[in-house]
């Protein structure tokens, strides 16, 4: 439930970034629901803070009222791995996350719900990453995932290694579902980013790594319960040391941010950042494969925006 | 004085003070700062006392204050501060109310042998071979280890069935936190303190500290050259022994006109008790006693001498076994050295200061901090000890060593704590996935905070962990996170003493900014 302080917080919030945004340059369609004219499978944008390129992303999509109705639920999944702080790029960005959980409400989402099954320490991943405060200041429900609890059994038809799993109950229960991870280095599949980022929805994690960690992440891509959107924060990349990263030294500022309905897509495009060839991240031939998404980047419409 | 407001404001304080430490040691959700459990703890006796042995300042100077608290108004530490001593009141309380008999006191005579051996053992003991029967009888660490392996985990039960009606109506204010069990042995010791203490206190009030309680029995031999005492005004006295019958230290004895101030803990409910208001507390009175000869106390310190002397041949007897690091084996898991929390020097200068009161096994968010039953050995049986196996040492974390009331784990600034290496890892490569199923996993290293633990080139495309023991910190990620089973492919073990660890290198990345888009 929103209370009336967060409600007046929210408001002001709101209201005041729409103002900045036509102040900024006349994009008059920031919040508008109507899906215009040309769709992309995939908008990268270069250039600016992590929220204004989502603005700006987003509209070429026709807004994120082409993906929520008024009403839904609606779970946002950041990265919020690691107890560290937002300087060193190992969870989601901050910014990001705030303005994605405003355009959800904006698009006439109901509620909006934040969680992540950390690695770290839960209470520590949650404050020490600015995640919790700002997705509550932006009027998102911020829920543990600590605990086996909040895990429910799942089928994966089809699955060749991962046949089933448990994952958390507000996955299931939320109508629409948008993956916001960021992009890094990973220590055994070279890189973290969309379909990666799923392992923050399962309990059992440890059963993935030790039966072919690669199959079974593009195995999970299989379960219907698939983002209609996933947000590619490549603001600030960590290109070694990852996932966790060690100092500043293993980030690099990318200033980017890709927006795509197909993740092996963005992964296939993520990797190209990260400057890996595609094919060296396994899980993404794989998912190709198996049908889950186009990693072949000149057969898809993409929109390249620099700010 | 005689007003029953004294009984009130002792009831006032030691409700407070009880409430406080509940909190403390029950406070799952990790809410109170560390700055408070240290407020809290100045004054309990025994960690004060071995924190001020270590540091000999005063910011550990509680003791001290307790002392001339005791000089002044006797034992009032046992009613107002200790919170076993206020935890044994409440029993005798529930205990009234199941039978009345149970709260029918009258004067009985000391435990004078039971008490004066158990002191000078315990003193014996800690000064000769170390402060293993402090760690067993120190009221503040029964209570901390009864509230931590008993009354948390039932707190938490309530917690999550009431997170997980709230659930039902999609409120996410608690938390369902999972009940996390220590090993089944460790749970005898503080079981079985707590039948003897609560069955004593249920039925016979506050025996416990006056018979065997070391820190009420030191305590007592101040309280005899006290200020404050109780008194009897023996014009007004009737005789009608109500006091005697109501004092759950069994310390009054009517006849004589006479209070036993070695074992009165003024909890003054015999002021408000007696109907002639002949009973206050107030200066001790000069007058002159006829000199009693206490044939107990001759007879134990005639026993005594022979007593410490047996006593000091056997505690040499056996040494205190600190297990010694032999060389790591590569086939399967070989722990040689138990893992002991930073802060704490060494094994052995740890298990030295160490009452296991419990406090930092309560406090570490990461419930890594185990009781230990035997890896210490059986005189750091209950002191906290490392479990890899159930969890890891979160790398922004100093929270056990701020909080050690005893200073065994001394604190540790993040950055020093970053560097201080507990223990080191070691991979067994037959055990690990990437060479046995010859598919990617790369969990620990994946865990890993400084990347002592990274990966090399395998076969084909596959990557494989290797350590660098140099900045490897013993944290135990690695091993908490490996997959395999039963075995895990790595594993730490512990430092003996602590060292240093290398700060992890820095190096410029490769990749550079993009001006375009790559695809």
């Amino acid at each position: 439930m929103m209370n009336r302080r967060d409600f007046v917080r929210k408001s002001a919030g709101a209201g005041l970034a729409a103002g900045a945004a036509i102040g900024a340059g006349g994009y008059g369609k920031l919040w508008t629901s109507t899906s215009s004219g040309a769709k992309y499978d995939l908008v990268a944008v270069m250039g600016g803070n992590p929220d204004a390129m989502f603005d700006l992303g987003i509209q070429e999509l026709g807004g994120l009222g082409t993906f929520i109705q008024k009403g839904q639920k609606v779970l946002v999944k950041p990265n919020i791995g690691w107890d560290v702080i937002p300087e060193l790029g190992a969870n989601t960005n901050p910014l990001l996350l705030k303005r994605v959980i405003e355009h959800c409400f904006r698009a006439g989402a109901r509620e909006v719900y934040v969680f992540d099954h950390t690695i770290d320490n839960w209470i520590n991943c949650y404050k020490n990453s600015g995640l919790e405060k700002i997705a509550r200041s932006a009027g998102a429900k911020v829920v543990p995932a600590n605990s086996e609890n909040y895990y429910q059994q799942i089928n994966i038809p089809g699955g060749v290694k991962l046949k089933s799993a448990k994952v958390h109950e507000l996955l299931l229960e939320t109508d629409v579902f948008i993956n916001v991870p960021i992009l890094k280095n990973h220590n055994s599949t070279r890189m973290t980013c969309c379909l990666k980022n799923m392992m923050g929805v399962v309990w059992d994690r440890a059963f993935w790594h030790s039966n072919d960690l690669n199959q079974c992440i593009a195995d999970y891509a299989l379960f219907e319960k698939k983002p209609v959107l996933n947000i590619i924060d490549c603001y600030n990349v960590m290109v070694k040391n990852g996932p966790m990263g060690v100092s500043k030294e293993d980030l690099v500022q990318m200033k980017s941010q890709i927006i795509t309905t197909d993740w092996v897509a963005g992964d296939a495009a993520a990797a190209k950042m990260l400057g890996i060839e595609v094919a060296r991240i396994e899980y993404i031939p794989i998912a190709h494969k198996m049908g889950l998404g186009n990693m072949n980047l000149d057969s898809i419409n993409i929109k390249r925006i620099k700010m | 004085m005689k007003s029953p407001f004294l009984r009130r404001f002792r009831i006032l304080i030691s409700a407070l003070v009880f409430i406080c430490f509940f909190l403390v040691f029950v406070d799952f959700r990790y809410i109170i700062p560390a700055d408070y459990f240290n407020y809290l703890l100045y004054l309990q006796f025994i960690p004060s006392a071995i924190k001020f042995y270590d540091l000999q300042t005063m910011i550990a100077g509680g003791f001290i204050i307790i002392l001339v608290l005791t000089l002044i108004t006797g034992r009032t530490y046992c009613s107002f501060l200790c919170p076993l001593g206020i935890g044994q009141d409440i029993f005798s309380r529930i205990g009234g109310r199941i039978r009345r008999k149970f709260r029918r006191y009258g004067f009985k005579k000391p435990f004078t042998v039971v008490r004066y051996s158990i002191l000078a053992a315990t003193l014996i003991v800690t000064f000769i071979w170390g402060i293993y029967l402090v760690t067993l009888l120190d009221p503040y660490s029964i209570f901390g280890r009864f509230i931590t392996l008993f009354v948390k985990p039932a707190v938490i039960v309530l917690n999550n069935l009431l997170s997980g009606l709230l659930g039902k109506f999609d409120i996410y204010a608690l938390s369902h936190t999972p009940v996390k069990g220590y090993p089944l042995l460790v749970y005898s010791i503080p079981a079985a303190f707590f039948l003897l203490i609560g069955g004593l206190s249920l039925t016979r009030g506050r025996l416990y500290c006056n018979m065997i309680c070391p820190v009420g029995t030191f305590l007592g031999l101040i309280s005899r050259i006290s200020i404050f005492r109780i008194k009897f005004d023996e014009s007004a006295c009737t005789r009608c022994g109500r006091c005697s019958v109501g004092c759950k230290s069994s310390c009054i004895d009517f006849l004589q006109y006479h209070v036993d101030v070695t074992r009165c803990v003024d909890c003054f409910n015999c002021i408000n008790i007696c109907p002639d208001k002949a009973i206050s507390y107030g200066l001790v009175s000069l007058k002159k006693k006829e000199h009693q000869t206490d044939e107990d106390k001759r007879k134990f310190i005639a026993g005594s001498l022979m007593f410490l002397f047996g006593l000091s041949q056997t505690a040499r007897g056996q040494e205190a076994r600190t297990p010694v690091p032999t060389k790591a084996s590569t086939v399967k898991e070989n722990k040689t050295t138990p893992v002991c929390p930073p802060g704490g020097g060494s094994i052995a200068g740890f298990n030295k200061d160490c009452t296991a009161c419990s406090l930092c096994i309560t406090a570490c968010p990461n419930n890594v901090l185990q009781p230990a039953w035997l890896q210490y050995g059986v005189a750091g049986m209950m002191q906290p000890v490392m479990d890899y196996h159930r969890s890891f040492c979160t790398y922004n974390c100093t929270v056990c060593t701020e909080i050690c009331p005893t200073y065994a784990l001394r604190p540790l600034e993040l950055e020093a704590k970053k560097l201080t290496q507990i223990g080191k890892s070691n991979f067994i490569k037959d055990n690990c996935i990437v060479k046995t199923e010859k598919t990617a996993c790369g969990a620990c290293s994946e865990a890993c905070p400084t990347k002592a633990v990274y990966m090399i080139p395998y076969e084909g495309n596959l990557l494989i962990p290797e350590v660098n023991n140099e900045i490897c910190i013993g944290c135990g990620h690695c091993e908490f996170a490996c997959p395999t089973t039963p075995y895990k492919a790595i594993f730490v073990d512990g430092n003996a003493v602590h060292q240093v660890a290398r700060k992890p290198e820095t190096k410029e990345p490769e990749v550079k900014t993009p001006v375009e888009f790559p695809f």
